[in-house]
């Protein structure tokens, strides 16, 4: 049984951590935590079943249309939700606005796809047993990402630059950065990674419309524990979320598991709303 | 602000309404009677919600987890399969509670976190309580579900519920247009747009909030028995997010601010699908395009539509000329408050040192200059009196007891009033309603007297009416009272921030730079009202740039200079001061 709660835990962890490094390279991009972090997740599930179940695509171009879906509607929420209120006085209006986008996107995947959940295509034809690829998938997938944007920030050119943005916009736009260039580009990426997310764990999240709510819920857990904008912690945040609900389910029972995370949301974003490892003050007057 | 024609027009649609809603048995078949009970059953929801949403400007979008609680609360005690069976209208009254209690934990986080973080945790909440509905089998049947309340007679048949749900809709419009037009209203709107004015007005946003989440919690409960007797029967899969959307896009359909607005568009999203069939799978679907049609390109819903008085021009050439000799009727007898007194207060932002060991003395009756250049530490220091920073070394005082840490709202009780360097100002109430909220704290009457529209709350509204109205006249802009905010020029919203100011007929006054953008004559203006409004009694703090305001109108100025006072006298010992002119005056 520890067996199961580890390996399901932590494949699980990795989908919420993939969700809240989605959050994340959106947030530095624009400032803007986005609701259709989830929805991307979704859209991993639901494109990948509807590619390599149902139209019977080879996995690798599945898979590569699924990122470049992903990618596409990450530039799609940047042009449609966030450009245009980025600029406005009013600074909840991004709260709204993703929320109205994913929102169109989840409603329009239940009545195109159905409401019923779909079983996602296994990827690679080797036989079930032990550490099977449901589990070691999006674990996978988390260590590519991590490993990946580590690289990009840290040793290329358009890395640093969007390091810059986020830093600081101003000085970044001063020195002649492409600002926004910048930050269509971080939205595909962004689409690119939750897509992965929903596509890697598609096995053990099935093909739902439904997925959407509840990852951009646990999704966002790890980036308010881990801090806002904290990859790492993300990940170790979204692994510990996995484990933690895992262990709970077997143990006591799933309202005890789905009560006891969020209250320790809550009481976390009480405490710390920045983060457990954030810090931010703004000045108001 | 409105005569009694205005008032007549303003309730219009109301009545319209009312009339409608009691005469729909007669033309309303079966059918269209379940759907105008759903709109009734919706709206006592979507009215409490619309004073988190519409006016504090909360982002609650997991609503449908108080209407689930509600439903489930008054269907399990009122089929007694867990208790004794209660009866319906009691089983009602304690999901009422329950929703109260549960609308308060919900929207705890909401003092504390911002738009994302609260939107978020609503839906978190929302989730969370439909896995528990699932879950919890002995209780809510599991996915089975139980089946919902009958009301006894009268109300058990159709049109009788109808009428029930009917009455408690148009109960709950009224007690939310009571609010919408209290102080608590006023507030409200206040917290949402313009959050430190509130503060400096005295307004204490967790107990407003706190108030306004408990009586939405319980109508939202409310709303979730009369749901459950609606549909005589209830599973986890009637309360999907859904629903949610629906309350939450009604409000912004409808405009926020607005009671009239919202309640149109519940009834329109209600109504709307009913009348083409295919559209019934496609509406929420159409509501998140209609949401984001609305944020995008029209953000004051039907509410700003219906505006017809904004769209009239306002007259061009306004002169605002102040009448400092109201200010003796408005301030009244002069306050005795004593000096309000800074000692040797330090403060540094990381290795910065914004304010480094600066005495002050404000006293009664004078007007105290505060000058410096840029980064000289004027603002901090103004941010430390208010209470925003907290000073790390030495103390600041009113007479002789040291202002409390970070209490921005106390201030307001310490009768210190401020203005702010950019105008904060709620853009989409009147000038009138802007200035009336600088009087919050002497309003005498309950949230609940308000809410039943109790003599105490009336006599509050006509004395806040009409000290506004004097501040108004006093500053020069009483004839701009009933326009909306945002329309007014720069000039103007400075002087509509003093009259809030002035509301609290306040011991001391703190100016950030109210000539910034006037007028040379306007300045002048503005020079006399500020030594008539010290020559009531009031001290008041001036952060200035003008050199010939400062000059002419301070008994005393302080010159600052990289966080040190440079120089302190008479104005005429300070142009006469070496230093000071080769720094700043130049000369």
């Amino acid at each position: 049984m520890v067996e199961s709660i580890v390996s399901t835990g932590m494949a699980i962890g990795c989908i919420y951590a993939l969700i809240g490094i989605t959050y994340n390279v959106m947030f530095t991009a624009s400032r803007v935590f986005s609701f259709t972090a989830g929805t991307l997740g979704m859209l991993g599930g639901v494109l990948g079943s509807l590619f390599i179940a149902h139209m019977g695509m080879p996995v690798a171009a599945g898979f590569l249309l699924v990122l470049a879906a992903g990618a596409v509607f990450g530039i799609v929420t940047e042009i449609v939700a966030v450009r245009p209120v980025l600029k406005s006085l009013d600074q909840h209006l991004y709260v709204l606005s993703t929320l109205a986008l994913a929102l169109i996107v989840q409603q329009f995947t239940a009545i195109e796809w159905g409401t019923e959940a779909r079983p996602f295509p296994r990827l690679f034809d080797i036989p079930r047993g032990g550490f099977d690829q449901q589990f070691w998938l999006p674990i996978l997938a988390c260590v590519v990402v991590i490993v990946g944007l580590e690289l990009l920030y840290r040793h290329t050119l358009v890395g640093r630059a969007f390091l810059a943005i986020s830093e600081d916009n101003y000085a970044a736009r001063a020195l002649g950065l492409p600002e926004r260039s910048l930050r269509m580009a971080s939205y595909a990426l962004a689409g690119g990674i939750g897509a992965l997310a929903g596509f890697a764990g598609g096995e053990m999240l099935l093909a739902f419309f439904g997925n959407a709510p509840i990852l951009t819920f646990y999704g966002f857990v790890p980036v308010a524990l881990g801090g806002m904008g904290s990859n790492r912690g993300a990940v170790v945040a979204g692994i510990l979320l996995g484990l933690f609900q895992q262990a709970a389910n077997f143990l006591v029972g799933g309202i005890f598991a789905s009560v006891a995370v969020f209250t320790v949301f809550i009481i976390v974003l009480l405490a710390r709303p920045e983060g457990l490892a954030g810090a931010s003050l703004q000045r108001r007057v | 602000m409105l005569g009694a024609a205005g008032t007549f027009g303003a309730a219009l649609p109301f009545l319209v309404l009312l009339v409608v809603g009691i005469t729909f048995p007669l033309f309303g078949g079966g059918y269209w009677g379940v759907i105008a009970t759903r709109a009734c059953v919706y709206w006592v929801l979507v009215s409490g919600l619309n004073l988190v949403v519409g006016f504090a400007g909360q982002i609650a979008i997991g609503w449908v987890a108080l209407l689930t609680l509600g439903a489930y609360t008054t269907s399990v005690l009122a089929a007694g399969n867990v208790m004794p069976a209660l009866s319906p209208y009691l089983a009602l009254a304690i999901a009422a509670v329950v929703g109260a209690i549960f609308g308060l934990l919900i929207g705890l986080p909401a003092l504390r976190l911002r738009t994302f973080y609260f939107a978020i945790t609503t839906l978190g909440f929302a989730t969370i309580v439909t896995q528990v509905a699932l879950a919890w089998q002995s209780v809510t049947g599991g996915g089975v579900g139980v089946p919902g309340p009958i009301f006894p007679e009268p109300f058990s048949s159709q049109w009788g519920l109808y009428y029930f749900c009917f009455g408690l809709a148009a109960l709950c419009t009224w007690m939310t247009a009571n609010v919408a037009h209290s102080r608590f209203g006023r507030a409200l709107t206040a917290i949402r747009d313009a959050e430190v004015a509130a503060e400096a007005s005295g307004i204490s946003k967790p107990a407003l909030l706190a108030v306004v989440f408990l009586f939405s919690g319980a109508v939202a409960a409310v709303a979730g028995g009369l749901f459950a007797a609606l549909q005589s029967y209830i599973t986890p899969d009637a309360f999907t997010l859904d629903l949610s959307v629906l309350f939450f896009i009604a409000i912004l359909i409808g405009g926020r601010g607005s009671i009239l607005g919202p309640l149109l568009g519940t009834i329109l999203l209600t109504v709307l699908p009913e009348f083409a069939a295919p559209l019934v799978a496609w509406s929420t679907f159409l509501y998140a395009v209609l949401l984001l049609v609305i944020v995008l390109a029209m953000p004051g819903g039907i509410a700003e539509i219906l505006d017809f008085q904004s769209r009239r021009p306002l007259e061009s050439g306004r002169e605002i000329v102040p009448r400092p000799d109201l200010l003796k009727q408005l301030l009244g007898a002069a306050p005795n408050a004593g000096a309000l007194t800074l000692e040797q207060v330090a403060l540094s932002f990381g290795g910065v040192r914004a304010i480094d060991g600066l005495d002050l003395e404000i006293r009664p009756n004078q007007v105290h200059g505060l000058i410096g250049p840029n980064g000289s530490g004027k603002t901090t220091t103004l941010n430390v009196i208010s209470g925003y920073y907290v000073q790390q070394r030495g103390a600041v005082t009113l007479n002789g007891t040291a202002l409390p840490a970070l209490a921005r709202h106390r201030r307001a009780h310490m009768r210190i009033a401020r203005t702010f360097q950019t105008p904060r100002i709620v853009g989409s109430a009147s000038v009138l309603e802007n200035v009336m909220i600088g009087g919050s704290i002497d309003g005498e009457g309950t949230f609940v007297e308000s809410l039943l529209s109790l003599p105490r709350h009336r006599r509050d509204e006509a004395m806040l009416r009409d000290s506004a109205i004097l501040a108004l006249a006093a500053v020069g802009l009483e004839r701009l009272a009933p326009v909306r905010a945002d329309r007014l020029q720069h000039s103007e919203l400075r002087f509509t921030e003093i009259a809030r100011a002035l509301m609290l007929r306040p011991a001391f006054l703190l100016l950030d730079e109210p000539a910034a953008g006037l007028s040379a004559e306007e300045i002048r203006r503005l020079g006399a009202l500020l030594l008539a409004i010290a020559g009531a009694g009031t001290g008041v703090l001036l952060v200035e740039h003008h050199a010939d305001l400062i000059f002419d109108i301070c008994h005393h100025v302080t010159v600052l200079n990289l966080g040190k006072k440079l120089a302190a006298g008479t104005p005429a010992e300070i142009r006469s001061h070496r230093e000071v002119v080769n720094a700043y005056l130049g000369g």
